[in-house]
């Protein structure tokens, strides 16, 4: 049994390992980065660590993207850094056999099938299982205003 | 590792550092017996411990040195051929320590050729003059005071070594790192209590405040080191360097004990090593060049230091002939880092600047000392990446002095808090020169799209910081210009508005926002929020390849402008094209004509005019128009090697003399820069591009 910490975002039902997860806290004071790509939500500081906010829905390019009023972010920790994935809403922690994790249908988007380790068939939904560091490590996303600076 | 072996291993490689620097000044004065004792009794103690731990090899070598330096303290004549000796001997042992700290044990090789030199250097004075028995007995006596001294000396170095323990250096950084988030956590604190007027925390507050400020500067005092460890290399490397070079070289040291963090020091080693290297390489002529130039034949490199509010100020100067600027140009135009047009437009400064440009090189000869053309571009760029900076000064035929300012301490360092579009941001105090509000005094200028503000007759070229972060166009009206220095280049970043100057500690960008160049770190506010660090030379990037002279306020202090009447040039000012005042050098101009526009052919697409027996072609702004008018029109004849070149012009308007002082702005063809003349910006031309326009038709015709 692996127990994952589930949420959502742009629509689609999404599951961590809970042992990579840091903690689940409500976005406040962000800094939003110039320059940055639109999958960084911004930097804020959580007790004194510097926490990079990554905009998952737009990390993984979503189509729906993240709800204007997400709130949420799942703290993780990475060598001497911090990260945070902004997603739509946290739900409870799920316990999932091994057993049952499929592998990713064979359709799916790359971004996607980089990153995820699996799919699990709960009643209503399909949960896809995330890889955190690879999630971590995809190529930037291009930049959001991509024009060249001119001064 | 064994713990008496790592004992070992740091003391003597702190105690080798020290007698390098010794035995350069015990060549001078070889009567010291002060300086030879303390060598004499590190090289014994060196040899007792090798016994003790069982290190043949460095007992050996250390036996053959101390018996040659025993000699000398019996009074044998010190020779430069005998130091050199004895510090062959050191270096050797250097490198048994360096092998013996990575493999854990001696390494292998043979030492016999340096211990049969340094037998029979000691030999030689015993065959040389063979003295009475007396003497020798005389000098057993020496041996024996000598070790009675070592045995008190030994009392009064335990002593001192009780009142001091070893630390971990890594212990000492975590400390350090602690205590920035604890000052940081202060500073929140006090954000907190800044908001509510009577506060019951108001008290203990201000104590934990004052007690955090005192932990702080204690916590930095450990790490503090006078910057002299940094410099006892210098010597060393001086004399060597010197006898490489077959010059006569001295090394001056001021301010040795001026003291700045350890981690800066050891960032700072090999910039200083560099510069010093460089100075006695290219800096200081050979003695007969010298004597020739009626100097001391006797070269001198001098290092100060001394601290400057936050920070320490390090100033390698030499006597010697002083940066060639006609040279530097040359060198940097064959080595294609500028072109013609941007090198007539820099000043001297800005052409010795050159040295620093990454590629650069004047030694004509590489030697095994410098000349590579790897160097200065690297001392900067180390230099900078402390938040320091490097500048040189040089006046040709008296010498040259760097001067580098760095920071006290990296941890902690003074920022600038600006607003851009509603979001703040931080700039490295220590670039800020001036604030300046924007308003009916001072306000932007914008030539196409440069924007430039005035400021004291000067043209500042300006970033504005708004659009290059890309948050919107900026508010010219309001806001404020930071006067920023990054490198060699002034320059205004516009700003919304600014704050205060706040204490911070900068972290590291986070990984997955550090291709972002802009930023050079981030840090946590009083208030809890996280803010952007901007880096200025990534700033002055975006100016794209503009040369700006230096702040006023920087030449006002390193040396006052020359009087400017021998500077002044005359301008001839005049109109062609548009309404904006142009002009070009007054020398530059052969002759004003006037020519008849039905004079005028066209051929080939070139306007073409007959003048004194020959085709002369013909430029001009908005020429077509220009020649169906009636009437004579102004032309400025232009000759260059016989061969003349008009510029059709509308009108003559004045004739200025004036200190040209042209900055560069962008790059169009034909026009050096812009200049204030008389209070407005006028475009100075760039008469060698016309000539060459010219020249070309010349040629086909």
């Amino acid at each position: 049994m692996t127990e994952y910490v589930s949420f959502t975002t742009a629509g689609q039902l999404f599951g961590l390992p809970i042992e990579c997860v840091q903690d689940v806290f409500t976005l406040g004071n962000l800094t939003p980065v110039p320059l940055a790509g639109r999958d960084i939500a911004g930097v804020l500081n959580l007790r004194g660590r510097i926490v990079t906010v990554i905009d998952l829905a737009n990390r993984l390019q979503l189509d729906a993207g993240t709800d204007a009023g997400a709130q949420m972010v799942i703290g993780i920790e990475r060598g001497s850094e911090s990260f945070g994935f902004l997603v739509d809403r946290v739900g409870e922690v799920l316990s999932l056999a091994d057993d049952d994790r499929e592998p990713t249908p064979i359709n799916l988007d790359s971004t996607l099938n980089v990153v995820a380790t699996g799919l699990f068939r709960l009643d209503d939904k399909l949960l896809v299982a995330l890889d955190p560091d690879r999630t971590l490590d995809l190529p930037n996303s291009r930049r959001s205003r991509s024009k060249d600076v001119t001064i | 590792m064994d713990e008496l072996l790592r004992e070992f291993l740091t003391e003597t490689t702190e105690s080798l550092d020290h007698v390098d620097a010794q035995l350069v000044r015990f060549e001078r004065e070889p009567n010291n017996r002060q300086v030879l004792s303390g060598i004499f009794r590190l090289v014994h103690t060196i040899k007792g411990t090798c016994g003790f731990l069982g290190l043949p090899r460095l007992e050996a070598l250390t036996h053959a040195a101390e018996t040659l330096m025993g000699k000398f303290r019996d009074g044998m004549p010190v020779t430069g051929e005998a130091v050199s000796l004895v510090l062959a001997a050191i270096d050797r042992i250097k490198a048994i320590l360096d092998g013996l700290e990575q493999l854990q044990r001696e390494p292998p090789g043979d030492d016999a050729d340096l211990i049969d030199r340094l037998t029979r250097a000691a030999a030689r004075r015993q065959s040389a003059s063979c003295e009475s028995r007396s003497e020798q007995s005389d000098g057993e006596i020496h041996d024996a005071a000598g070790l009675r001294n070592l045995a008190e000396s030994n009392d009064t170095a335990g002593s001192i070594a009780s009142q001091s323990i070893r630390v971990n250096i890594d212990t000492l950084d975590q400390l350090m790192t602690i205590v920035s988030e604890l000052v940081l956590t202060r500073n929140q604190l006090l954000e907190v209590l800044r908001r509510h007027d009577e506060s019951e925390f108001n008290v203990p507050l201000q104590r934990l405040s004052n007690v955090t400020t005192q932990v702080q500067q204690e916590v930095m005092k450990t790490r503090m080191q006078p910057i002299g460890n940094a410099w006892q290399k210098l010597p060393r490397v001086v004399r060597d360097l010197s006898t490489e070079l077959g010059k006569e070289i001295g090394l001056e040291m001021d301010g040795a004990d001026t003291e700045l963090d350890r981690q800066v020091l050891e960032l700072v080693k090999d910039p200083l090593t560099h510069l010093v290297r460089n100075c006695a390489d290219h800096g200081i002529e050979s003695a007969d060049e010298r004597s020739a130039a009626g100097k001391p034949r006797r070269g001198t490199i001098r290092l100060g230091a001394s601290r400057q509010g936050g920070y320490v100020v390090i100033e390698i100067a030499d006597d010697g002939r002083g940066l060639d600027t006609a040279r530097i140009q040359a060198k940097a135009l064959e080595a294609g880092l500028v072109s013609e047009a941007d090198i007539a437009a820099k000043s001297e400064l800005q052409i010795n600047d050159l040295i620093f440009a990454p590629g650069f090189s004047t030694a004509s000869q590489v030697t095994s000392i410098s000349g590579r053309g790897v160097g200065m571009d690297v001392v900067r760029s180390n230099i900078e990446r402390i938040g320091g900076m490097v500048d040189v000064k040089s006046r040709l035929g008296h010498g040259t002095s760097f001067v580098i300012k760095i920071p006290l301490t990296l941890a902690i360092v003074a920022a600038l808090i600006v607003e851009i579009a509603g979001q703040r941001f931080a700039f490295p105090q220590l670039s800020v020169l001036e604030l300046v509000r924007l308003g009916t005094e001072h306000r932007i200028e914008r030539i196409k799209a440069a924007a430039v503000l005035r400021l004291r007759h000067q043209l500042l070229p300006l970033v504005e910081v708004k659009k290059t972060l890309q948050l919107g166009a900026g508010d010219d009206a309001n806001g404020f210009v930071v006067v920023t220095q990054a490198g060699n280049q002034t320059f205004g970043a516009v700003v919304d508005n600014v704050f205060h100057t706040e204490e911070i500690v900068i972290k590291p960008v986070s990984s997955k926002l550090r291709h972002i160049e802009i930023y050079s770190g981030m840090t946590i506010l009083g208030d809890g929020s996280v803010i952007m660090v901007v880096d200025p030379n990534v700033l002055a990037q975006s100016l794209g390849e503009v040369a700006a002279p230096r702040s006023e306020a920087v030449n006002d202090t390193v040396e006052p402008e020359p009087s400017s009447a021998q500077d002044a040039v005359s301008l001839l000012v005049f109109r062609a094209g548009s309404e904006r005042l142009k002009a070009v050098p007054l020398p530059r101009v052969s002759r004003i004509e006037e020519i008849d526009c039905p004079a005028i052919e066209v051929a080939d697409g070139q306007y073409i005019v007959k003048y004194r027996d020959e085709l002369m072609p013909l430029l001009g702004f908005n020429l077509q128009a220009r020649i169906e008018k009636q009437g004579p029109q102004p032309v400025l004849v232009f000759t260059e090697q016989g061969r003349s070149i008009g510029l059709i012009i509308d009108e003559i308007v004045d004739i200025a003399e004036e200190k040209l002082d042209v900055e560069v702005l962008g790059d169009r063809p034909g026009i050096l820069g812009y200049a204030l003349l008389k209070g407005g910006i006028t475009e100075i031309l760039d008469v060698g591009f016309f000539l060459q326009r010219g020249g070309l038709l010349g040629r086909a015709a």
